[in-house]
């Protein structure tokens, strides 16, 4: 595992050792050498394997990738909420200034529970309307996350600034339609003023304008200061929002790239795959399927699907900090 | 073709739909768009036959629908199969996905092998087969559910936000295999999504896309109805 030391890029692919690096300003995440495997009584899902990126304050990551590559694995792995049958290796280092480096997977659930959830990393869950609790109005949750952690806004100011009149927080969640449950769940994941965000595929099942919506909200907490950790299946949403964009493909991160010369041209010939894969584009699905994480493909897990595949490929590619593209034969990016 | 004439849909005292009509003849796919909340899935619950309009009927082939949910007789009910927004939503947690797969196949006794081949049309390996919902992503589900509805050679596939749930390649995938199935089949497909893009994408050459609300055109009403 090499070193990069002050290289304040997001886009380092390299994984990072050490944890006593944090010489930055801004506070970050820095992931380095994060593996997740889940033990079942016949095999071994290996649901990420060796992701290494970082997110900075005031930056938004899009992680994207095919559904099952290990994407929401990932943000559970970070918040420790993986099931008793995971094992997590490598580091996350939440890294701020004046305060000692945390690393998120060694530390305990203690400190996760008390110092991390909700004050440190706020939560944008899949499906709002089924994460909130059918049973207490908007206004207890909201009430109950601002109590918790200490929040420093009363649980009415943190709804209007999420877009919700007070009011709206008296109704339950089954009273609530999808763009205000989303709005409330934005509510609760700013109640203890975190300043990393993860949001875990927010924009499932809305339809474009509360996209668009949920989206401009993100770039403002971005702009806010906070650094966002978007997970997401949608290439559109990403783009509208994202400052970089890594790539997963089967558990790992395969492309990092600035937002912007990743949708102009993908070097990954599986992220070319799967802009073309867009409505707007070829709308052709990248042939085959992805490998069972069960039992992973010797070399690169791409090779199976890939045309520009060869033999060169059965050894397993690797990312350089000057070429974050997992890949042999990596497209040339377009000018 | 799958008509729908005059459906006027009330929730309480809040009306849905009102007199809302739609047209899907065999062989096309037409695309239907509208923002969410507009009423979409509650018509796409009627031409399934799935929930009892307070008003308006439903006509399958010639064949109005004489009754809605388990009174519509088998040959009707199974001539239209609907495809849901939230595959979590619309399955059994204590099935595999094989027994999801098969489930229609064994409630009208014909025989499960076309189970296992509609799960290998579908990109569904023989290890996911026997793993229940909780253990598989959205977009595996989804496609266990898209075998699902094609498992009875449906007349009729109703597609309800089928991909909002789904990543780009499954989506383009999934798209391929109904279109695929349209055409080896002859049958028609409703295709509903807020995405104006997919639906001008997936229904462009031979389909059209409805605006909402659709209408359908003056046809005279069968005498039985409802």
């Amino acid at each position: 595992m090499s070193t990069t030391k002050g290289a304040a890029v997001t886009t380092t692919g390299t994984a990072t050792a050490g944890g006593a690096t944090a010489t930055a300003q801004a506070a970050r995440l820095r992931v380095a050498g994060l593996t997740v495997h889940f033990h079942l009584p016949d095999a071994t899902v290996h649901a990420v394997t060796e992701a290494a990126f970082q997110v900075e304050q005031g930056r938004c990551l899009a992680l994207v990738g095919e559904s099952g590559c290990g994407k929401s694995v990932m943000a559970h792995a970070l918040l420790g909420l993986l099931p008793g049958n995971a094992t997590v290796t490598g580091s996350a280092w939440l890294e701020q200034p004046g305060a000692p480096p945390l690393d998120l997977v060694a530390a305990p659930e203690r400190v996760l529970a008390r110092q991390v959830r909700g004050r440190l990393i706020g939560l944008i869950p899949q499906s709002p309307a089924a994460h909130l609790t059918p049973v207490r109005t908007a206004r207890a949750q909201l009430a109950e996350a601002v109590r918790e952690p200490g929040g420093r806004y009363p649980a009415d100011e943190l709804a209007e600034r999420a877009g919700l009149r007070p009011e709206d927080l008296d109704r339950y969640p089954h009273q609530l339609s999808g763009g205000m449950a989303q709005r409330v769940a934005n509510a609760i994941a700013q109640a203890g003023d975190p300043w990393l965000i993860l949001a875990d595929e927010p924009t499932t099942g809305l339809d474009r304008p509360l996209v668009d919506t949920t989206m401009a909200e993100l770039r403002r907490l971005c702009d806010d200061g906070r650094a966002v950790l978007l997970i997401t299946h949608d290439l559109r949403a990403a783009e509208q929002v994202a400052d970089d964009v890594a790539v997963m493909y089967a558990g790992r991160i395969v492309e990092i790239a600035p937002a912007a010369e990743f949708f102009r041209g993908p070097r990954h010939p599986y992220a070319a795959g799967l802009l073309d894969a867009l409505p707007t584009r070829a709308f052709t699905p990248i042939p085959g399927r992805p490998p069972e994480l069960t039992r992973l493909p010797g070399g690169c897990a791409f090779r199976p699907r890939c045309a520009r595949a060869d033999d060169a490929c059965a050894e397993p590619p690797r990312m350089t900090p000057d070429a974050p593209v997992a890949c042999h034969h990596p497209l040339e990016r377009h000018a | 073709m799958l008509e729908a004439h005059d459906i006027t849909v009330r929730y309480g005292r809040r009306r849905v739909l009102d007199g809302v009509g739609i047209a899907v003849p065999p062989g096309t796919t037409v695309g239907l768009a509208g923002p969410s909340g507009c009423g979409k899935s509650t018509l796409a619950r009627v031409l399934a036959l799935l929930q009892r309009p307070a008003a308006g009927h439903v006509v399958i082939d010639g064949t109005p629908a004489p009754g809605w949910r388990h009174r519509a007789p088998r040959e009707l009910r199974t001539a239209v199969a609907l495809v849901f927004q939230q595959p979590r939503l619309a399955v059994d947690p204590r099935f595999t996905l094989a027994e999801i797969i098969e489930e229609p196949l064994r409630a009208n006794r014909r025989p499960v092998d076309r189970a296992a081949e509609l799960a290998e049309e579908l990109g569904l390996t023989p290890d996911l087969l026997t793993r229940r919902p909780h253990e598989v992503s959205d977009g595996q589900l989804q496609r266990a559910c898209v075998a699902r509805a094609l498992a009875l050679r449906p007349r009729y596939l109703i597609c309800d936000e089928m991909t909002t749930m789904l990543d780009v390649s499954t989506q383009a995938h999934l798209v391929a295999r109904i279109e695929a199935y349209r055409e080896a089949a002859g049958a028609g497909v409703l295709a509903i999504s807020h995405d104006t893009d997919l639906l001008a994408r997936w229904c462009g050459g031979k389909g059209r896309v409805l605006a909402w609300p659709p209408r359908s055109g003056r046809v005279p009403r069968p005498a039985a109805s409802g």
